[in-house]
């Protein structure tokens, strides 16, 4: 073949989506994929939400390998010495169709890449493409391991740091104030245990997120989710404010740390660790989004920067299987025309503005921001512990009022402080 | 060090494939540049150390690819790229 119509650079997410997408419709589709499998070089923490591209990929969901549905959502507030966990239970988790499950990237990028070849896309791994080809001043293909590889259009979705983008002149290179890292553990323990420890029925699972000091008071936390025959443990912490934290802690040792806490150790406990990984994050929101299109290519998944930290949810799956949904879109739009410009690709950016992609990112512009706010995981947790520790408190004598327990930390000088605080979390 | 250790052997629980060329170098004459005292701190697989004569060092085998050693030290001071096609980090999990 002389020439591809669309080659894909990445076959995580966005470009599976992409080109299953494609390939559906027809099209010549190549994806080159680094990895020995698609999947070899993709994290998650994680969980895909299903609710916002059930419907673009309608064939899709019924045997994908998915691992428990999240039927229990918990968050814990971690302070030095003690910590308060809340847990959300509710008919509507339980209830078919439901909003979200635990994966695996390894296991359910490999099945997505199955089914992608299945409509027709040719798939190579362990290809690595080197750079771009530049004519008259359009992407015309790419270069990998020496061979010139031609296409009307490439689609870059090779993750987070997408060296491919920047080559294209898209973006710079991916900074540390606008990224975290996630360091993650996925531990082997028995299904039976599993169930009995988090109070499971079949394939309910949880989904704990961890805030304060299990990233020593700096921006990030710890998440935890339950696949079928494991538990998914790690925390996230925002690059910049790693760096320039005192005193200096090696991030391992975070993770450590928060394994060795009595509360996470209690879940994990008799299980067996069977695979360490390290992946970077976009936390930058809509500001730090990449160009998502110039001539001849478009940009999508990580790639571009569409992952969103919200505080309660962070996501960045579904936003890669739309917008290589949307990417795909707009390479038929383009192919209609015969017309690859940037000009007609920019179609792609109102495809995602029109839908939840853009819409929440800019929906959520502020969080980041406001995120950002050291006194969360610091000054709170350490906070809410002590109310909780003195309203619990019995002591040998007589116990004081409950008000006057509470008002002591509720100094004006605090609340002036929590209003203000409050104030930018509306902004959210 | 019993953390680094432990950080060994969690490494050692990964399919790691060799590749030809070292895919991260540090740049002549930035061995001793401060952005990789963070990377010592920052990079998940503990590979960046400080030698007696106080430069930093590399060891590339357990590289998880991550990315954080380019963000906090930029191309400036590192070479950095992917290895090669079928080579590095091979998550069964993921």
């Amino acid at each position: 073949m002389d020439k591809f119509d669309v080659i894909i650079v990445g076959a995580g997410l966005a470009g599976l989506a992409s080109a299953y997408t494609l390939a559906q419709e027809g099209l010549e589709v190549l994806v080159l994929e680094r990895g020995d499998y698609p999947g070899a070089k993709n994290v998650t923490g994680g969980r895909l939400y299903v609710n916002p591209v059930r419907d673009l990929f309608p064939d899709l969901w019924g045997n994908a390998p998915l691992e428990r549905f999240i039927a229990h959502e918990g968050v814990t507030i971690m302070a030095r010495e003690r910590s308060i966990t809340l847990n959300y239970y509710g008919n509507e988790l339980c209830e078919e169709p439901h909003q979200s499950y635990s994966i695996l990237r390894s296991k359910f990028d490999r099945w997505l890449a199955e089914q992608t070849e299945a409509k027709g896309a040719m798939l190579l791994s362990k290809v690595k493409v080197d750079d771009l080809i530049m004519e008259n001043g359009k992407i015309d293909g790419v270069l990998a391991g020496g061979d010139e590889l031609r296409a009307d259009v490439v689609i870059a979705c090779d993750g987070v740091l997408s060296l491919i983008s920047e080559k294209a002149g898209l973006r710079q290179p991916a900074s540390a104030h606008d990224s975290a890292v996630g360091l993650k553990e996925v531990i082997e323990i028995d299904t039976a245990l599993i169930n009995a420890r988090f109070n499971l029925e079949g394939d309910e699972g949880v989904a704990r997120l961890f805030v304060g000091e299990v990233t020593r008071g700096k921006f990030g936390g710890g998440f935890l989710y339950t696949n079928k025959e494991s538990i998914s443990l790690g925390i996230v912490v925002g690059i910049k404010d790693f760096m320039e934290g005192e005193p200096a802690i090696e991030a391992p040792a975070v993770l450590d740390e928060f394994k060795l806490r009595p509360e996470v150790a209690a879940l994990i406990k008799g299980g067996e660790t069977v695979e360490y990984s390290a992946h970077v994050l976009p936390e930058g929101g809509f500001k730090a989004l990449s160009s998502l299109y110039g001539n001849g290519i478009l940009v999508a998944g990580d790639a571009a920067g569409l992952a969103l930290n919200i505080g309660f949810t962070v996501r960045g799956m579904e936003y890669a299987l739309a917008s290589g949904y949307y990417a795909a879109q707009a390479v038929l739009k383009a192919r209609e025309a015969g017309d690859f410009s940037a000009e007609t690709l920019a179609i792609y950016k109102s495809l995602l503005e029109n839908s939840f992609v853009l819409k929440d990112f800019k929906n959520f512009q502020e969080a980041p921001g406001v995120l950002g706010n050291p006194r969360f995981f610091n000054h709170y947790p350490e906070l809410a512990g002590n109310i909780m520790r003195d309203v619990y408190a019995v002591p040998v004598g007589s116990k004081n009022r409950l008000y006057p327990t509470i008002k002591q930390y509720m100094t004006l000088g605090e609340m002036w402080s929590i209003f203000k605080d409050l104030r930018k979390v509306m902004k959210i | 060090m019993s953390e680094a250790m432990g950080l060994k052997a969690k490494l050692g629980l990964d399919v790691f494939k060799p590749g030809k060329v070292a895919h991260i170098k540090i740049r002549p004459g930035m061995e001793k540049d401060s952005r990789l005292k963070t990377a010592i701190l920052v990079c998940p697989a503990g590979l960046y150390s400080e030698n007696e004569k106080g430069e930093v060092e590399l060891t590339i085998d357990g590289c998880l690819e991550c990315g954080t050693c380019r963000l906090v030290c930029g191309a400036e001071v590192l070479d950095w790229d992917y290895p090669e096609g079928g080579a590095g980090v091979q998550y069964r999990f993921g």
